[in-house]
């Protein structure tokens, strides 16, 4: 049992949707984006995903492809992104964190070295982008012997005949994408969302949490309705980006996750 | 042969779309089951004959198939070793080999019922060849370019709006060819119902070097016999040279001949400035390690973290930080030997080009002919070279001017 598993069954017995948000590791500099991350638990959130820079982010939309370019250029490294995640163990031992990025800065410090300094950090889970099940010997399978979650995207090109083999080797939650599409793009619509949460459902007892295209507190309510709960990401890196101070994005972020918690 | 004998150099890649350690398929969940979809009906095409007979028919009527293989009687005498031969790629429609790929797979497109069209292109050939094709069938083409490079390469910027495509600048990262493939690919991952991506070289995800390689070994193919035409009955070249960036002329020059022992088998990359610590150069092989980008595992130029670097060559359609996986792998088993060539190298093998053999030569073939510039008079009399003049060299009078310091209007 990981604490995503912990977190997931808690909100259960609750009765709770939940409210996961993404910032960037290093953005807009390593202080600030520790205390912000620092300030999720309070404003809500339920599980941290926190993203590792990376120069060529592919599947990220122009507002997070930035604050990895900010990050990058403010000398952040996966070494930081260790230690920051290890500063904020220091003082909170139960909040999930997930980190979320791409292969290649992984591969480049060695698979094994990466899964125990991440386990030895305190990180939970991965979200690897550019790894779909075809690839799961590079990372998945040794990641779930090193005992940390390894969360699939399911996406709307996932099909019936598809889905076994997504949610395979999944752990920790199914991350449904809401939208074909990169990150910070269109809205996606509770309409759409609902029958395909539920048509994942059918196939795993794991929680389904939807991310892609929410950026408001009632679009937070409406998608975390029809599933295990929400992610906003570009939203909330918009504001950082923008140069909000600590304690305003803490509010938007606290006004999304009671959208979430509302539903 | 290979190693034990038994396998061939030409079996790969294996069912997981590797050679050896390279390749794979390393997408977002969104693009994998188009992947796979597409790996189906490439296999399918690849053994259909009405599918080749309308790439033979298009090769020798559109494009202009074959290309002469020439013997380069002045240059071969001022090098005074080996005889060299050009293979003329350059006089494809279009100026350059990217054809011969774009039509396997806009063919493939057509056949998948994909209505929209999107390509990558640093040099602006990619680009050029795949708006004509478009333009040819009536297909919705898009092209992204990096920014930096929508300013280099301008002419060919004009040649594709002329031709019904839209060109989009690509201001992400240093706005070159990498930045032009992520945001092609971020494009397919919005737009992936409809649309097909035509990569341009032997990288991404599996089944596209494979694909794309099978596509371009046209220009082997023809090596093969043209040189047995001209030098008899069995002759094979000693030598066959090709530039690099993603490595497609390359690969489609080298994969007939990987089962000949006796062909050695010589890739040019970019080698910039010099291939040495400031990393302004594009020669992943010499200067990079294995990593994993654009959906492929292969070299790639990176910093100790595995953040990507950005190339640096004099031409835009080397300048990009990886190199097709099964040149990777063929690097590391030993069956090709891959060297770089420098921007000041490749300016006087252009020039001599012109000069000697009244041929302007593109900027990326410049560097397999300084290879052959230097190899050539190392080599006895009756050797063989063939060089891939993949590309001619209109497009790049104005940079090459810059660099000789001739101030020309346009």
């Amino acid at each position: 049992m990981t604490r995503i598993d912990d977190t997931f069954a808690r909100l259960r017995a609750q009765g709770k949707k939940a409210f996961v948000s993404y910032i960037m590791g290093g953005d807009p500099d390593e202080a600030t984006s520790l205390a912000i991350m620092q300030g999720l638990p309070a404003a809500g959130v339920d599980v941290i995903e926190l993203g590792m820079p990376f120069t060529d982010p592919m599947a990220d939309g122009p507002t997070i492809q930035a604050a990895g370019q900010r990050a990058l250029e403010g000398g952040m490294t996966m070494d930081k992104v260790l230690a920051m995640v290890r500063a904020f163990r220091k003082g909170d031992q139960t909040t999930p964190i997930v980190l979320m990025g791409y292969y290649n800065p992984i591969y480049s410090r060695g698979v094994d070295r990466f899964l125990k300094d991440a386990a030895e950090a305190g990180i939970d889970g991965l979200i690897v982008v550019d790894l779909p099940p075809e690839e799961d010997d590079e990372l998945c399978i040794p990641a779930q012997k090193a005992g940390l979650n390894f969360i699939r995207l399911a996406t709307p090109t996932t099909d019936d005949k598809r889905l076994p083999k997504v949610l395979q080797n999944t752990s920790g939650f199914v991350y449904y994408v809401s939208i074909t599409g990169i990150t910070g793009a269109a809205a996606a619509q509770a309409s759409d969302v609902g029958p395909e949460v539920a048509r994942i459902k059918r196939s795993t007892d794991l929680p389904v949490i939807v991310g892609f295209g929410i950026s408001t507190p009632e679009q937070a309510k409406a998608i975390a309705s029809v599933a295990d709960g929400c992610v906003v990401g570009s939203a909330i890196v918009k504001d950082i980006g923008a140069g909000v101070p600590v304690a305003e994005v803490l509010a938007r972020v606290k006004a999304l996750s009671d959208g979430a918690h509302s539903a | 042969m290979a190693e034990d004998g038994l396998n061939s150099f030409m079996s790969g890649p294996d069912e997981q779309g590797r050679f050896g350690l390279f390749g794979g398929r390393f997408v977002s969940e969104t693009l994998m089951p188009l992947i796979l979809e597409l790996e189906e009906r490439y296999e399918h095409a690849k053994t259909d004959p009405s599918f080749w007979a309308e790439m033979d028919d298009l090769w020798k009527h559109y494009v202009g198939r074959p290309s002469p293989l020439y013997f380069a009687p002045r240059l071969t005498e001022h090098l005074g070793g080996a005889k060299v031969y050009m293979k003329r790629d350059e006089l494809n429609h279009t100026g350059a080999h990217k054809i011969n790929n774009v039509l396997g797979q806009i063919i493939l497109a057509r056949r998948m019922g994909k209505t929209r069209i999107i390509a990558e292109t640093g040099a602006g050939q990619h680009g050029v060849a795949t708006a004509t094709v478009c333009a040819k069938f009536g297909l919705k083409c898009v092209v992204y370019m990096g920014a930096h490079d929508v300013e280099r390469q301008a002419p060919n910027v004009f040649r594709m709006k002329l031709l019904g495509a839209e060109v989009i600048p690509v201001t992400s990262g240093r706005g070159t060819l990498k930045d032009a493939m992520n945001d092609a690919l971020r494009d397919w991952v919005t737009n992936v119902r409809d649309t097909f991506y035509c990569i341009g070289t032997v990288a991404g995800p599996h089944p596209y070097p494979a694909m794309v390689r099978d596509f371009q070994s046209i220009i082997g193919k023809e090596v093969r016999w043209q040189l047995a035409e001209q030098e008899g009955e069995g002759r094979l070249p000693d030598v066959v040279v090709a530039a690099i960036g993603g490595g497609s002329n390359a690969m489609g020059l080298f994969y007939p001949f990987l089962d000949d022992p006796s062909v050695r088998i010589v890739g040019v990359e970019a080698g910039g400035k010099g291939v040495d610590d400031r990393m302004e150069h594009c020669a992943s092989l010499t200067g990079g390690r294995p990593g994993v980008l654009h959906g492929n595992r292969t070299y790639l130029l990176q910093d100790a973290d595995g953040q990507i670097l950005e190339g640096f060559s004099i031409s835009a359609g080397l300048d990009y930080p990886g190199i097709g996986p099964e040149h990777a792998w063929l690097h590391d088993v030993g069956r090709a030997e891959y060297v770089s060539i420098t921007d000041a190298e490749a300016l006087e093998a252009f020039q001599l080009c012109c000069r000697l053999e009244g041929i302007i030569p593109a900027l990326e073939p410049s560097h397999a002919l300084a290879q052959v510039m230097k190899l050539a008079p190392t080599l006895p009399k009756d050797r063989i070279i063939v060089m891939n003049m993949c590309g001619r060299g209109d497009k790049d009078i104005f940079t090459v001017a810059r660099h000789l310091g001739v101030q020309m209007k346009v």
